[in-house]
């Protein structure tokens, strides 16, 4: 669920929180090919992306095998066109259209390994 | 009606190599399941590996010389009577007697009882500080006493296989070395003239004092009757204070004696060619054992040989050709880093032999051929380049006409048309510890689905004895392989269809400095992935310079040099400041003691000499190394595919043993390397002197202090598949010690794979070693001069990763925990106290947060409940 609204380098970044969509951050602060971390403003963390081509996604911050908050510092890439982001701590690699995990269906904790994903847009002009 | 059937009940005597491999032969035999088997061990320990008993100085444990794999005895219900020797057997009542008393019953017997180190009889022979080199215990005996105060003398009586092999052990443990030879020269009974001339030489440059055609004619003692010097039969007197005897070994036959079992008049229970004694009820196998053909066999493989026949014949199985009726006697070896080999008619004792011969005194490289009449390769000695051996032993055994001229076959590599395993004929054999013929390891592959060495060896027993055709296995494995139609694919990664090495040298020569412009010009397309990323990354940090997290190579960086530190389990990172050598003040240790304790860190001390603080957040790590780079610290790089430590020992500075600075050497080192990436982590050591306390030979290059210089070792690691380094040059002087390792390891970082270590890469590398020593110390590709360029250019560019940081608000921006909450701590990053420190909370404990304000107090108060 990406939705981009332009593919100039300027802009907000924003996530569709409950039902409001709340800001990130500027565009062009994120690094093309890597990620930050964000609080949502249910107090979520988010891990939020910006790949080469600059498409920006945003899913769950939460590694579901280690558990720590981590997923925002993961390597972006793809993976038979799918474009991916690998945790940092044991790489499982996770698809970030739908928060899949590509290599295991479940987390250690018998919970399907599935991050959230929140639908993302980048806005012109209006920094809200 | 039913018949009740006893089992019949087998006796060997003996649990050494020869006897395992019996017992191994014997329970796979289908007649086996009749017999109740008890066997009778001497020493206290079950079978091991006698053939690499020198190993057990360099580290192998007992336990890892193991024979006997877990489970087996127990599996087939034997009975290993250890620490129990046979000491007389009855044949009429057929029964044997063991020193605990035991009276055993027999339906048969089996004596593998080995042979035992002949001692010459010379005046003091038996006083203390002489030993024998045979078992486990032996050796445990010789390190205690080389090492006690006192000892720095010794003298090996015998300059055989194992004479050798002993002098290489006493050197290692540091002591001043002799080997003293009756026979003209060293090997005499394996290799010839020329190549024990040549074998001296190289024995002599690594310091150990060859005395050939020289008798021993007394041990001599001081007044506390320990050993003091040696007699010689020239004359002289030899000084010395540990002697070891290896001269040879003779059949312990007494047993067979004492029960009037015929014995060769040298010693041997004389045997059949099925290896059963007179007595139809007594078999003898291995060291013990006189053959058909008249021979005693000192080796490994004949002994197996032996073992197979008796228990096939025991077992009903025997066919003809499992008779036993001789055996090969080649030998290879590496003796103190020389390489040595003899196989077949080393010696052109064969009517009508004759020599081609191919000899470089300069390079030290001698290899005789010995070609029959019929133009068959009858058998060889190679020293210094052993190579071929591998190749050239099965044609010597296959007795057929070469297909290839001799002379090919002794030159240099790259100086002769290829001749690979593909001019084997199936019947070679290129196992022969356990007999595996090329077609045997072919049928593996195309009939079975082996597809790899390992499994070629699980599936054919093949390379797992000597080991010595492991290389071959190989290389018949890959020719079938391809010969099947399967390609091994190389590639890097979905992303990229090349390896590494390929990709390093499209970056070098093509002049990339991005990853983009590397994946739009020579890869697949789509994004790269956490394989390729990181690994290109790498590549250009070598080639392209810059800071690691400047521009496009930011992006690619593993997440740990993503922060410049290393993640841990609960994300929070650990910092580790480079301290070289291992050497730092004390004010360093009370400033690094402040840091740890104002921002509530962790703190260990590291295997590599550092102190790691762990339990940073990411926001904490710029003002953590705000106030390390203040106090003079640099990164120690400890998150990166990079040079970690170059650990030291004290010294000759400050140690009663050193004979160099190891800690000047090391720091030296370790900032010449520093921030060096390269496809793995590189650890370094240096040790003062050959005690090793710095444990050298375990790391990927690893300096050893001689009184002439620096010995040079690599492709050393711990890890799960730990190896010990390999002496690539000795006593070398500083300035040539560097050049060495620059161009080493610009080798290895330019040819390795991805995440490859110098270990795989240096058995992986086609020519091995030698190739490796050839390129760095001899130029042979013409690159050297271009290794040193680009090593003199990282040292004239290095810049510490931490300080240029914290110099670029740009570059700081990032160590953030949330983008739109600058300075508020990430909540899930909790600590416990343990210990009087913290470590991260599990899931189910209510862990603390380490919150900046902390920074603000003296230290995150810990209680220890």
């Amino acid at each position: 669920m990406t939705e981009t609204t332009g593919m100039t380098d300027t802009g907000t970044v924003e996530i569709l929180d409950g039902r409001e969509w709340t800001r990130i951050c500027d565009y062009e602060q994120l690094t093309p090919g890597r990620g930050v971390a964000a609080l949502s403003a249910e107090g979520q963390q988010v891990a939020v992306f910006r790949d080469r081509s600059g498409a920006v996604y945003a899913v769950d911050n939460r590694d579901p095998f280690s558990g720590a908050y981590v997923l925002s510092r993961g390597i972006l890439g793809s993976r038979a066109g799918v474009p991916t982001v690998s945790s940092p701590m044991y790489k499982q690699v996770f698809d970030l259209r739908d928060g899949r995990c590509l290599d295991e269906e479940t987390a250690p904790d018998g919970r399907p390994a599935v991050l959230r994903v929140w639908p993302v847009r980048i806005a012109q002009g209006s920094a809200s | 009606m039913t018949t009740e059937h006893r089992p019949r009940d087998l006796v060997l005597v003996g649990h050494g190599m020869v006897g395992q491999r019996f017992l191994e032969a014997f329970v796979e035999q289908p007649g086996a399941a009749g017999w109740r088997i008890t066997v009778l061990a001497e020493e206290p320990r079950a079978a091991y590996d006698r053939v690499h008993l020198t190993s057990w100085f360099s580290g192998t444990s007992a336990e890892e010389l193991s024979l006997t794999p877990a489970g087996f005895l127990a599996e087939h219900g034997i009975d290993l009577r250890l620490a129990d020797p046979a000491v007389a057997i009855d044949r009429a009542a057929r029964t044997v007697g063991c020193a605990s008393g035991t009276v055993l019953h027999y339906d048969a017997l089996v004596l593998a009882t080995g042979s035992y180190p002949f001692v010459p009889p010379v005046p003091g022979h038996d006083a203390a500080g002489c030993h024998v080199y045979r078992t486990i215990e032996d050796l445990e005996r010789i390190r205690a006493e080389a090492q006690s105060d006192g000892t720095t003398i010794g003298v090996v009586v015998g300059g055989g296989l194992l004479g050798l092999e002993a002098a290489g052990a006493l050197t290692a443990l540091g002591l001043q070395t002799h080997v003293v030879e009756f026979a003209p020269r060293l090997m005499a009974i394996q290799i010839d003239e020329g190549g024990g001339q040549l074998l001296r030489r190289k024995i002599e440059d690594l310091g150990v004092n060859v005395h050939t055609g020289a008798g021993t004619q007394a041990i001599l003692t001081g007044e506390d009757g320990r050993v003091r010097a040696m007699g010689l039969s020239d004359g002289r007197e030899l000084p010395a204070d540990l002697v070891v005897f290896s001269a040879g070994v003779r059949p312990r036959d007494q047993l067979a004696r004492d029960c009037d079992l015929p014995v060769g008049e040298r010693g041997g229970i004389v045997v059949d060619e099925r290896c059963r004694t007179r007595d139809p009820h007594v078999y003898a196998i291995g060291e013990c054992a006189l053959a058909v053909d008249g021979k005693v066999y000192g080796l490994v493989a004949p002994g197996y040989a032996m073992a197979e026949t008796a228990a096939r014949s025991l077992a009903g199985e025997l066919r003809d050709e499992h008779h036993f009726t001789g055996a090969d006697t080649s030998t290879k070896l590496k003796l103190l880093g020389v390489d040595v080999a003899s196989f077949g008619d080393a010696h052109g004792a064969t009517e009508g032999a004759v020599d081609v011969l191919y000899s470089d005194s300069r390079s030290g490289v001698y290899k005789k051929l010995v070609i029959g009449g019929d133009g068959q390769l009858l058998g060889g000695v190679l020293v210094g380049d052993t190579e071929s051996y591998g190749l050239l032993r099965p044609l010597a055994i296959g007795g057929k006409p070469l297909t290839t001229a001799p002379g090919h076959l002794v030159l240099p590599a790259g100086l002769a048309p290829a001749s690979g395993p593909v001019a084997l004929p199936d019947e070679a054999i290129v196992c022969s510890c356990h007999n595996v013929t090329k077609g045997e390891i072919r049928a593996a592959v195309a009939e079975q689905g082996c597809a790899t060495v390992p499994e070629v060896k699980k599936c054919t027993k093949a390379g797992t004895g000597c080991g010595s055709c492991v290389k071959l296995l190989g290389a018949i494995v890959a020719d079938e392989l391809a010969a099947g139609g399967v390609t091994v694919d190389n590639s890097l990664c979905e992303h990229f269809g090349q390896t590494r090495s390929e990709l390093y040298e499209i970056v070098r020569v093509a002049g990339i400095t991005g990853f983009s412009e590397l994946l739009d010009r020579y890869g697949r397309g789509g994004e790269g992935c956490d394989l390729c990323k990181p690994a290109v990354a790498s590549i250009l940090a070598g080639l392209a310079g810059g800071h690691i997290l400047d521009g496009e190579q930011g992006a690619l960086q593993d997440t740990n040099d993503h922060f410049l530190a290393n993640l841990q389990r609960n994300g929070s990172y650990s910092v580790v400041p480079r301290i070289p050598g291992g050497e730092i003040t004390p004010q360093g240790l009370i400033t690094i003691g402040e840091i740890a304790r104002d921002h509530g860190l962790y703190t260990k001390i590291t295997g590599g000499q550092r102190i790691d603080l762990f339990g940073a957040t990411v926001d904490q790590l710029p003002r953590i190394w705000r106030r390390l780079v203040d106090a003079g610290f640099e990164s120690g790089h400890a998150y990166g595919k990079s040079l970690r430590t170059v650990k030291s020992c004290v010294g000759q500075t400050w140690c009663r043993y050193g004979v160099q600075d190891s800690v000047g050497l090391a720091i030296e080192l370790e900032l010449r390397y520093r921030g060096l990436r390269s496809p793995h982590k590189l650890k370094a050591a240096v040790s003062g002197c050959a005690r090793e306390c710095a444990e050298a030979q375990g790391k990927d290059f690893g300096v050893i202090a001689t009184s002439a210089g620096w010995n040079l070792y690599v492709g050393g690691n711990g890890g799960m598949t730990p190896r010990h380094a390999d002496l690539l040059a000795a006593d070398l002087d500083k300035e040539t010690l560097l050049r060495t390792i620059d161009r080493f390891l610009m080798f290895y970082i330019r040819t390795a794979d991805r995440l490859e270590r110098t270990s795989v890469w240096l058995e992986r590398i086609e020519g091995g070693l030698d190739h490796v020593r050839q390129v760095v110390l001899e130029d042979s590709l013409g690159i050297c001069g271009e290794l040193d360029s680009l090593i003199d250019r990282h040292i004239a560019c290095y810049q510490d990763e931490w300080a240029a940081v914290l110099a670029d608000p740009d570059r700081l921006r990032r160590f953030t925990s949330f983008v739109n909450a600058p300075g508020a701590p990430d909540p899930t990053v909790t600590f416990v106290p343990e210990r009087d420190q913290i470590r991260p909370a599990r899931p189910d404990e209510d862990g603390r947060v380490l919150t900046p304000a902390l920074i603000a107090g003296p230290h995150l108060e810990v209680h220890s409940a």
